[in-house]
């Protein structure tokens, strides 16, 4: 007997959704993978590199229309960022594609050394990142990827929140003459933007305006501080959401003009507490001399809570609900 | 140059690169004495590359993935002409990027290395990239025995021989010797020919201070489809004799009597060398 998939809304936030006129779109896995396909059918220097990760990177379909295009190293995580490297150094535009997990830590210090201190301009996709797993357990769980690259030097570190961010976040990536990671799920997403958004690496896209309570969110937690805003809205509450698509670099301008302009800050994450968002919004705020309420929500240091990623965002708070308890408390 | 000529160079890389372990004040002078004759033959007679060449995408690549015994490939490439050799008075000094390790900030140096068991897995993605390009140029790294535990060689090992890449040449300086003690003490890694052998590697085993055997090994032409090993079995220390197959000069820095004492066995062996019919 299997358990239940549960779902990522409640019939509440999904009522929410719909009135926010938000439409349900692919995963981002699936926008990347067409993109990348897209993109190198464009350009032969492109080439995906995969650790047994081709089904899971869904880039079968890349791998059987560009068979030179494509490197299998095998389950060997080291080797895929090595490999990736040396072929960044002798020209090619390579990404090195496998599961968030085990790219960013079995391969770390091929991260660190081949690729941000050699400064090769090589791209690094962390796929099913975060808790997508879910119940396969903390092995399969990359919490920490944030944290660490945010300690390393010369990586442009990329979140996004729906397809739209996705494909221009490939889009920059395959652009890049610096190293760029970019990490994202495999649940489909709503589509969260304006046709005339204009996605810029560094730059927040600000979702909704508003001075109560700014919800600065990355990734795919980004709706449910979408939904929380439309929520509290109904309360009286006017919230701001920010997509903080860009970890590195960090737009420390929109985090101090929320500090400022709003009565308090709720960051999101899909991430370990320490060292990743809402750390990197604090420190922000505070060296910017600006002390409103703040909260980070996110994975909190313990053993994660087993489930789904739906369960376990739940558990933790990252959920409209949740959110906007934690808004509210704040004022 | 002539086997005699580049046997006569040596030295002066030897003194180069004491001298400049000194002044920096810290360096790996055991594994650098060890690799130098080899450093010597890529550079002066087996790798297409040169100062003027070192952006060309044609060159041949060169990884030091032992990358602790960069002082010994700073004295090489400072000879070749990549840069000054006044440089070598800065390695290891405040704001000097001739540091410990190599870095691509320095003219004549691939990637950054240091951490060891990196260099395999680069090259063979340079190698590939030039399978992809139908580049003729070759891919070499140099690799410590010591540096063989790391488990990434073994995956890389898989993997240059899965895509048949005869443009790598992966060379061992098999030295016998790590920071701890005798490798086989340590961590016992042979027989190193079989299990390359078994990954599906052509091996080649030389005398890694035999210059006519060294340059036979690494300009042979590759077995077709086969990624090249060669074991060039070396001393560490080589050359001065007090500190030949002892390890506590692996990072050891000369006092200064003890850099006297070698140089002065090296200018000793190389007016012999000059005497030699």
């Amino acid at each position: 007997m299997s358990a239940p998939a549960p779902s990522m809304f409640t019939p509440a936030a999904k009522a929410m959704a719909e009135k926010l006129g938000l439409k349900m779109g692919r995963t981002n896995l699936d926008e990347f993978a067409a993109t990348l396909e897209e993109l190198a059918k464009a350009n032969p220097n492109i080439v995906a590199v995969t650790s047994d990760s081709r089904g899971s990177g869904k880039l079968a379909s890349y791998g059987k229309a560009l068979p030179k295009q494509i490197v299998e190293v095998g389950i060997a995580e080291q080797n895929l960022v090595g490999i990736t490297a040396g072929l960044a150094a002798c020209g090619k535009k390579s990404f090195g594609v496998s599961p968030g997990s085990f790219l960013t830590a079995r391969s770390l210090e091929q991260i660190k050394n081949d690729v941000c201190y050699s400064d090769v301009p090589a791209v690094l996709i962390g796929i099913s990142s975060g808790t997508s797993y879910g119940a396969l357990g903390t092995t399969h769980h990359s919490l920490h990827d944030l944290a660490v690259l945010r300690a390393i030097n010369n990586v442009t570190v990329l979140v996004p929140a729906d397809n739209y961010e996705t494909r221009e976040a490939i889009r920059f990536a395959a652009r890049a003459t610096k190293p760029v990671f970019v990490r994202f799920g495999k649940s489909a997403m709503f589509h969260l933007h304006q046709p005339e958004t204009i996605f810029e690496v560094g730059k927040a896209i600000m979702l909704r305006e508003g001075n109560d309570v700014a919800f600065i969110a990355t990734g795919e937690t980004v709706v449910h501080a979408l939904l929380a805003a439309g929520q509290l809205a109904e309360r009286g509450l006017n919230c701001r959401v920010l997509s903080m698509h860009s970890i590195k670099p960090l737009d420390t301008e929109a985090i101090l003009k929320a500090g400022r302009e709003c009565r308090a800050v709720v960051t999101v994450e899909e991430h370990m507490v320490n060292g990743g968002l809402g750390e990197a919004c604090a420190a922000a705020l505070l060296q910017g001399g600006v002390g409103k309420p703040f909260r980070i929500v996110g994975i909190p240091d313990e053993e994660t809570v087993p489930g789904a990623q739906a369960d376990i965002f739940r558990h933790y708070g990252i959920s409209m609900e949740g959110l906007s308890e934690t808004a509210s408390a704040l004022l | 140059m002539t086997d005699k000529e580049l046997q006569l160079k040596s030295f002066a890389l030897r003194r180069a690169m004491l001298n400049l372990i000194v002044g920096a004040g810290a360096g790996h002078t055991g594994g650098g004495l060890s690799c130098l004759d080899i450093l010597n033959v890529l550079y002066n007679r087996v790798l297409n590359v040169s100062p003027q060449t070192f952006t060309s995408p044609a060159r041949d690549r060169y990884v030091q993935s032992k990358g602790h015994c960069v002082e010994a490939l700073y004295a090489v490439l400072a000879d070749r002409g990549f840069f000054p050799a006044s440089d070598l008075d800065t390695v290891c000094h405040y704001q000097s990027h001739y540091v410990g390790h190599p870095t691509r900030h320095i003219h004549g140096i691939e990637m950054n290395t240091g951490a060891l068991g990196h260099g395999l897995p680069i090259c063979i993605g340079m190698a590939l990239a030039g399978k992809m390009d139908s580049a003729k140029y070759r891919v070499f790294t140099l690799l410590g025995d010591g540096e063989l535990a790391e488990g990434s060689n073994w995956e890389a090992g898989l993997a240059a021989a899965h895509y048949k890449l005869d443009n790598l040449v992966a060379i061992l300086d098999h030295n016998s010797l790590q920071i701890t003690g005798h490798t086989r003490d340590v961590m016992s890694n042979e027989p190193l020919d079989e299990k390359w052998s078994a990954f599906g590697w052509a091996v080649r085993t030389v005398n890694g201070h035999d210059y006519a055997a060294l340059t036979k090994a690494l300009t042979d032409p590759p077995e077709p489809g086969k990624p090249t090993f060669i074991i060039a079995n070396t001393t560490k220390g080589k050359g001065v004799s007090f500190m030949e197959n002892v390890t506590k000069w692996h990072h050891g820095v000369p006092s200064e009597p003890e850099l006297k004492q070698a140089l002065a066995e090296l200018d000793a062996a190389e007016a012999k060398l000059k005497e030699a019919k």
